[in-house]
C-alpha cells in the first residue's frame, strides 16, 4: 500500500525538485496562457479535466517538493508557507490561479481601458471604467448643492478646524484645557455660521443645499463631539445607586440599542414634529444630528461602561476614602483610566457612526452616496453607477481603513504603556 | 456638634432624592409637553389617536410576498408581509454571514501565507466600506450588469439569472406534514440518544458514534416516510415564455428578486467580516497548555477540538457573534434604499404615506424591533449564565 504512491525523500532531492517544479511551471504557464493568449494546450481532454488540468497538475507538482529539512532554504520555506499539505497545496493554487486570472482584468477596466479625458459622457470609448463621470461631478460630491462661489466657506471652516487641531499638539498643557473646550464648544458654533451664513455679510445657504463629502465630514464630526459626554452621563447614570436614573439609563440606552438607526431618522422625520407645537419649524440637518447623536450615545454608553466595571473597586474606596464626592471622584479618578481601557471601542463606535452617515439619505440629506445616487439618474451620465460607486467606496475606506490603523496604533501604544 | 450632624444626615438623604425626583418630573413634563403637543397636532389634521387603520383595506401591492396578499388586504397584513420579508432576508443573511465568517476566520489563522492574506484583506476591505454603499453597489452595479431575460445565465438548465432575477425550481410536496413530522421525530430521537450516550460514557465509560447516528437518523427516517408513507417531491422548473417579439418571461418555479439577492448578499459578506473576527479571537483566545494538556491525556486530535477547544472558543465566540445577528437583523431594515419590501419600506414608508399615523406606526416599527432585540438578549443573558465557568 506504502509503495502505491512515491514518497518523496531527501536522497532523490535533485530529481523530485526537478520534475516537482516543472511541473508546476507547467501548470503557471497554462494558466497564463489561457488568460493572456486566449490558448488551451489541454483542449485534447476531456471539456472539465481540461480545466481543472492545472490544478492537478500545480497540486502533484507542489507534493513532489514537499521535502521536510531539505536543506534549501527557499524550498523550506515555500514548504512551510504555502505547501505544508496537499490541502495547503490546493487552496495556495486556487489563490495563485485567481490572481492571476482576476486582476488584469480589474486593473484593465481600473486604469489601462479607462478614460481620464474629456467632459462628456460621449468622450468614454474605452472599455474600462468612465472617470470623467468623477471628474466632472466631483465638486458636487464634495460639496453637494452648496453654491460655487461660496464654497471657499467649507474649505477654510476645515482648514480652521485642522490647523486647531495641529496647533492644540504645540499648546503648552496649562493652556490644553481651555483650547480644548474652545475646540468642543466655540469652534462648532464658529464653523456651522461660517458654512450655513445669514450673518456677517455672509449669504444664507439652506442645509438642503449642504451635501457630498462635506457634509459627511460635518454630521459625523458633530454627531462625534456631541455623542461622547451624552454617552458618558448614559452610562454613569446606568451604574447609579439611585434607583430613579439608573433606570432612566437603561430605559433609554435598550431603547436606541434595540432599534435601526434608519427607523430612528424616520421617526425624526415624520414623528417628531408632531410633537413640537404647531407651526415650529426645527432644521432637517439639526433634527439628524439629534437623532445621530442620541443613537450613537447610546452605544457609546455601553463602551464607556465596559470601562467603568473593568476598574478594580479599590479605585472607588481609594477616592473615596481621600473625601471626594460623586462628580470629583468620577472626574479626576475614575473616568480618566475607564476611557483609556476602552479607546478601541471609542474608535470603533465612532468608526460605526462614520459609516452610518449616508443613511441620512432618508431625510433628503446627500452626503457622498446619496450624491452618486443623485448624479448616476442624470440623463446625461447614465449607466455610470459602478463608477460611482467604485469612487464613493473608496473615498469611504480610505477615511475607515485609516481611523482604525490608528486606533490600533492608539491600542497598542496605551497597551505598553500599562 | 449635634445639629451640624444632623444637618449633614439630612443633605445625605436629600442628596438621593433631589435627583431622582428631578428626574421623573422632567421625564413627567418632557411626556406632557409631547402629548398635548401632539394631540393639538393631530386634532389640526382631522386625526385621531388609535390603532383601528390597521383593519383598513391597505390597497397597495407589495412586489414580494412569502404570504398571500393583495391591496384589498389589511394593513395588518401588509405589515406582516413586511416582517416575514424582514425575518426572510435576515434568515438568509445570517445563514450565509456564520458560513462565510467562520470560514475566513479560520483561514486567517492558516499557516498559509496566501489564505490567511486573502481572508485578511477580504475582512480589511468588507468591514470598512458602509454597508449601504455595498447594498448599493450590488443593486445598481453589479446585479444591472446580468444579461437579459432572453439570454439568461443557465445552471444545468433547471435554474436561471438575469437582470430580472434568479428563477429556481419551486418544490411540490404531496403529504410534506408527514415528512416534516419525521424530522422532528429524528431530532427527538437524537436529543434522546445524546443524553442516553453520555449515561454510558459516565457509567460504563462508553462512547457512542452519536454523531454517525444522528446523521443515519436524519437521513434514513426522512427517507422511510417517502417509501411508505406516501411522501413525494417534484420540481416545477422556470421555463422561459415568449409574451411578445422581444418580451420574454419566466413562468413558473419560484423568482428571487434581485433585492432580496443584493440585500442578503451585502448583509452576509458584511456581518462576516466581523464574525471572522470574533471567530479568530475566539480560537486564539483558548490557552495553547490546553491543547497541550489534552493531548497528553491522549484525546486523538479530533477529541481535542470537539471537547476542548471548541466548547472554549465557542464560549468567547457566541457572546459577540449573536450581536452581530442582531445587527444583521437591524441592519436589514437599509432595504428601504432599494425596495425591497420590508418592514420598515412597507409599514414605515408606503403605509405612512397613505395613512398620515406618524406616531402609531413609528412606534410599531420600533417596538417590533425593540421587542426582537430585547428578547434575543434576554436569550443571551440567559445563555452566558449557563455557559459560564463554573468555578468550584
Amino acid at each position: 500500500m506504502k509503495n502505491i504512491f512515491i514518497r518523496p525523500n531527501k536522497e532523490n532531492l535533485t530529481s523530485f525538485v526537478t520534475i516537482g517544479s516543472f511541473l508546476v511551471f507547467i501548470s503557471f504557464i497554462d494558466v497564463l496562457a489561457n488568460t493572456f493568449l486566449n490558448l488551451n494546450f489541454t483542449s485534447f481532454l476531456p471539456s472539465k479535466l481540461s480545466y481543472f488540468a492545472p490544478l492537478i497538475l500545480g497540486t502533484i507538482g507542489l507534493y513532489l517538493i514537499r521535502i521536510e529539512f531539505s536543506g534549501n532554504k527557499l524550498l523550506d520555506r515555500i514548504n512551510t508557507n504555502f505547501n505544508s499539505s496537499n490541502l495547503n497545496a490546493i487552496l495556495s493554487l486556487i489563490v495563485i490561479f485567481t490572481l492571476i486570472k482576476y486582476i488584469p482584468p480589474i486593473l484593465n477596466w481600473f486604469f489601462f481601458d479607462a478614460n481620464f479625458a474629456g467632459n462628456t459622457k460621449e468622450d468614454c470609448t474605452g472599455s474600462g471604467a468612465c472617470w470623467v463621470f468623477v471628474k466632472v461631478w466631483f465638486n458636487r460630491f464634495v460639496y453637494g448643492m452648496y453654491p460655487d462661489s461660496e464654497q471657499w466657506r467649507i474649505n477654510s471652516a476645515f482648514i480652521l478646524l485642522f490647523a486647531l487641531v495641529g496647533a492644540s499638539f504645540f499648546v503648552p498643557a496649562k493652556l490644553k484645557k481651555y483650547f480644548l473646550i474652545f475646540l468642543i464648544f466655540v469652534y462648532p458654533i464658529i464653523g456651522l455660521k461660517l458654512i450655513s451664513g445669514g450673518e456677517f455679510g455672509l449669504k444664507y445657504v439652506e442645509t438642503g443645499a449642504w451635501g457630498g463629502l462635506s457634509l459627511t465630514f460635518i454630521v459625523s464630526a458633530f454627531a462625534l463631539i456631541l455623542c461622547f459626554p451624552v454617552g458618558m452621563f448614559l452610562a454613569l447614570g446606568r451604574r447609579s445607586s439611585l434607583p430613579a436614573i439608573r433606570y432612566t439609563s437603561i430605559g433609554f440606552i435598550e431603547l436606541w440599542r434595540g432599534v435601526p438607526l434608519i427607523t430612528v431618522l424616520f421617526m425624526s422625520a415624520v414623528m417628531f414634529p408632531m410633537f413640537l407645537p404647531d407651526g415650529t419649524y426645527v432644521d432637517k440637518l439639526i433634527r439628524v444630528l439629534i437623532a445621530i447623536t442620541l443613537f450613537e450615545a447610546a452605544y457609546m454608553a455601553e463602551v464607556i461602561r465596559g470601562g467603568l466595571q473593568a476598574l478594580p473597586k479599590g479605585q472607588y474606596e481609594a477616592a473615596k476614602s481621600l473625601g471626594m464626592g460623586y462628580w470629583r471622584m468620577h472626574f479626576l479618578i475614575i473616568l480618566p483610566q475607564a476611557l483609556k481601557l476602552v479607546i478601541p471601542g471609542i474608535a470603533n463606535t465612532f468608526l460605526a457612526l462614520v459609516k452610518d452617515t449616508p443613511l441620512i439619505f432618508v431625510v433628503g440629506l446627500l452626503e457622498l452616496a446619496g450624491m452618486v445616487n443623485l448624479a448616476k439618474t442624470n440623463p446625461k451620465w447614465l449607466g455610470m453607477a459602478m463608477e460611482g460607486y467604485v469612487f464613493a467606496g473608496l473615498v469611504f475606506w480610505v477615511i475607515c481603513y485609516a481611523m482604525s490603523r490608528y486606533s490600533q496604533n492608539l491600542e497598542k501604544k496605551l497597551s505598553t504603556e500599562r | 456638634m449635634n445639629l451640624k450632624n444632623l444637618k449633614l444626615n439630612l443633605s445625605n438623604k436629600n442628596k438621593d432624592l433631589i435627583p431622582q425626583v428631578l428626574t421623573v418630573l422632567l421625564l413627567i413634563l418632557v411626556v406632557i409637553y409631547f402629548t398635548i403637543n401632539a394631540q393639538s397636532n393631530m386634532g389640526n389634521r382631522g386625526i385621531s389617536f388609535g390603532f383601528g387603520f390597521l383593519s383598513q383595506e391597505s390597497s397597495f401591492d407589495i412586489t414580494f410576498s412569502l404570504i398571500d396578499y393583495d391591496g384589498s388586504h389589511s394593513y395588518a397584513r401588509a405589515f406582516l408581509v413586511g416582517l416575514l420579508n424582514t425575518i426572510l432576508v435576515s434568515a438568509i443573511g445570517i445563514f450565509f454571514a456564520t458560513i462565510l465568517g467562520v470560514t475566513v476566520g479560520i483561514g486567517r489563522l492558516s499557516q498559509n501565507y496566501l489564505i490567511a492574506k486573502a481572508a485578511e484583506c477580504y475582512v480589511e476591505i468588507f468591514r470598512n466600506i458602509p454597508l449601504i454603499l455595498q447594498i448599493f453597489f450590488w443593486y445598481f452595479a453589479a446585479l444591472r450588469a446580468l444579461p437579459l431575460t432572453v439570454d439568461s445565465i443557465n445552471f444545468y438548465d433547471i435554474s436561471f439569472l438575469n437582470v430580472k432575477g434568479w428563477y429556481v425550481p419551486r418544490f411540490i410536496w404531496t403529504n410534506f406534514s408527514i415528512f416534516f413530522y419525521s424530522i422532528i421525530l429524528a431530532i427527538i430521537l437524537i436529543i434522546f440518544l445524546t443524553k442516553y450516550a453520555r449515561k454510558q460514557r459516565d457509567e460504563f465509560g462508553k462512547q457512542l458514534p452519536i454523531l454517525y447516528i444522528s446523521f443515519g437518523l436524519l437521513i434514513v427516517l426522512p427517507l422511510l416516510t417517502f417509501l411508505f408513507g406516501g411522501v413525494s417531491l417534484s420540481f416545477e422548473i422556470p421555463e422561459l415564455e415568449q409574451l411578445s417579439k422581444t418580451v420574454y418571461v419566466y413562468k413558473g418555479g419560484v423568482s428571487i428578486i434581485p433585492e432580496l439577492i443584493s440585500l442578503a448578499l451585502a448583509l452576509s459578506m458584511y456581518t462576516a467580516t466581523f464574525i471572522a473576527e470574533n471567530v479568530r479571537a475566539g480560537i486564539l483566545g483558548v490557552n495553547k497548555g490546553q491543547k497541550e494538556a489534552a493531548a497528553s491525556i491522549g484525546l486523538t486530535k479530533g477529541q481535542i477540538l470537539k471537547l476542548v477547544v471548541m466548547p472554549q472558543a465557542l464560549r468567547i465566540i457566541i457572546p459577540p457573534t449573536t450581536n452581530q445577528y442582531l445587527n444583521l437583523t437591524k441592519n436589514s431594515s437599509l432595504a428601504a434604499a432599494i425596495a425591497y419590501p420590508d418592514i420598515v419600506l412597507v409599514f414605515a414608508g408606503t403605509a405612512l404615506m397613505q395613512t398620515g399615523r406618524a406616531i402609531e406606526i413609528i412606534s410599531i416599527t420600533m417596538l417590533t424591533y425593540l421587542s426582537l432585540s430585547l428578547s434575543i438578549s434576554v436569550f443571551m443573558n440567559w445563555y452566558n449564565k449557563k455557559m459560564a465557568i463554573k468555578e468550584k
